[in-house]
């Protein structure tokens, strides 16, 4: 039982101050993604059949390179973001809650570093 | 986690069905939800046999003639009969609405009568709503102005400034709006909900009001705001017609325009 009043509760910490980047950075990812996936769908739809050397070739180019990195940032970016408010919205214990947001952040930018790196291993390695 | 059962206790039985009288034509079936914390028993629903030809038209007609002629122990909570009080928000056919303002001919087949979703049962059809009142004094609904109060004796306002607060001052504070919202459900204790949001718009809104970037800064935060996820359930169920996610989204708006 708790004897505080209930505007006491109702103000709770108060304020984060904080929200307005994170929803920002959520409509900025999803607008950049319009054009990059629908790039990378007509991208491989044309080269459907195409042999490996062909694909080498393509994904050599610096263009295509580059919107592809730049289509795995936003995705990435996208998701952790994403996946953050579906765990603050029914994630209740404050333990878990925590510890979902964090390995969701780490493994986000973990999956995506490793995706950035295969691309460049490609187009710049061999 | 969300919770999708019912704890034990708060499953709703089966309860008492009271006839029409003799010889009534139209009669029309309300099953209306009844709990009495003191009684220690789970809710019910209970069938009360209304005649049409021998009652008001509106859902409140209905529960008052059913609280005086055949049981008087049915709670609500009720007093202008006519939508400006904001006092007999219920669920009523599934929608949260005015039973003031919502017809009994609206409804297609038995009626249907419980109380505002999610929200504590003080008992039968009367909803504890002291939470909700303090997020309403959270926001400090009152005008905040360093401006000495001018000689003339009243703040003035352009009729186009004036204009921007319609669709926001009309609001009863019946929350028919956040008890319809999943986000406040599952986050009612930090998440202030459309109602109080929808009133916040009306003072960020109002251009005699000098705290706009204070107001800003305590609404600032991913719960008391961002929990809104334009899911619409507000402004579709709002019996006064007006939108509190668009009030909300304006809110959004304001956020970024200090940012960008």
């Amino acid at each position: 039982m708790s004897l505080r009043t209930p505007l006491g509760r109702a103000r709770g910490l108060g304020s984060a101050k904080e929200g307005v980047h994170h929803w920002w950075q959520q409509r900025l990812t999803a607008v950049a993604m319009v054009p990059l996936v629908f790039w990378f769908v007509v991208s491989i739809a044309a080269n459907v059949g195409a042999d490996y050397a062909s694909m080498h070739a393509w994904l050599k180019n610096p263009l295509n390179a580059s919107l592809l990195v730049l289509l795995l940032a936003a995705v990435f970016h996208h998701a952790q973001l994403g996946l953050q408010v579906v765990i603050e919205d029914y994630v209740h214990c404050h333990a878990v809650k925590t510890a979902s947001i964090v390995a969701i952040k780490l493994l986000s930018i973990a999956l995506g570093v490793f995706g950035v790196v295969s691309v460049l291993f490609v187009a710049i390695g061999g | 986690m969300a919770e999708f059962n019912l704890p034990a206790n708060s499953r709703v039985t089966e309860g008492k069905t009271f006839k029409a009288p003799a010889g009534a034509k139209r009669v029309k079936k309300f099953k209306i939800y009844r709990y009495d914390p003191d009684s220690g028993q789970n809710p019910r629903v209970d069938t009360f046999e209304v005649d049409l030809d021998a009652c008001g038209p509106m859902v409140l007609d209905a529960l008052l003639k059913i609280k005086n002629e055949v049981d008087s122990t049915l709670t609500l909570r009720r007093s202008c009969r006519e939508g400006i009080c904001g006092s007999c928000s219920m669920n009523i056919d599934g929608t949260n609405t005015l039973a003031c303002l919502k017809p009994i001919d609206d409804v297609k087949g038995d009626v249907k009568i419980y109380p505002l979703p999610h929200m504590p049962v003080i008992k039968d059809l009367v909803p504890d709503l002291t939470h909700v009142y303090a997020q309403y004094a959270s926001i400090e609904p009152w005008m905040q102005a360093d401006t000495p109060f001018p000689p003339s004796g009243e703040r003035l306002q352009s009729p186009e400034d004036r204009a921007k607060l319609d669709g926001l001052w009309e609001c009863i504070l019946c929350f028919c709006c956040s008890t319809s919202c999943p986000s406040y459900w599952w986050n009612g204790d930090r998440y202030l909900g459309p109602a109080i949001l929808l009133q916040a718009a009306r003072w960020i809104n109002d251009s005699r009001d000098e705290a706009t970037g204070k107001r800003l800064d305590d609404l600032e935060d991913p719960f008391k705001l961002y929990r809104c996820h334009t899911i619409m359930n507000c402004t579709n169920t709002c019996p006064k017609g007006l939108n509190p996610a668009k009030a909300i989204a304006d809110i959004k708006k304001k956020m970024i325009e200090r940012v960008v």
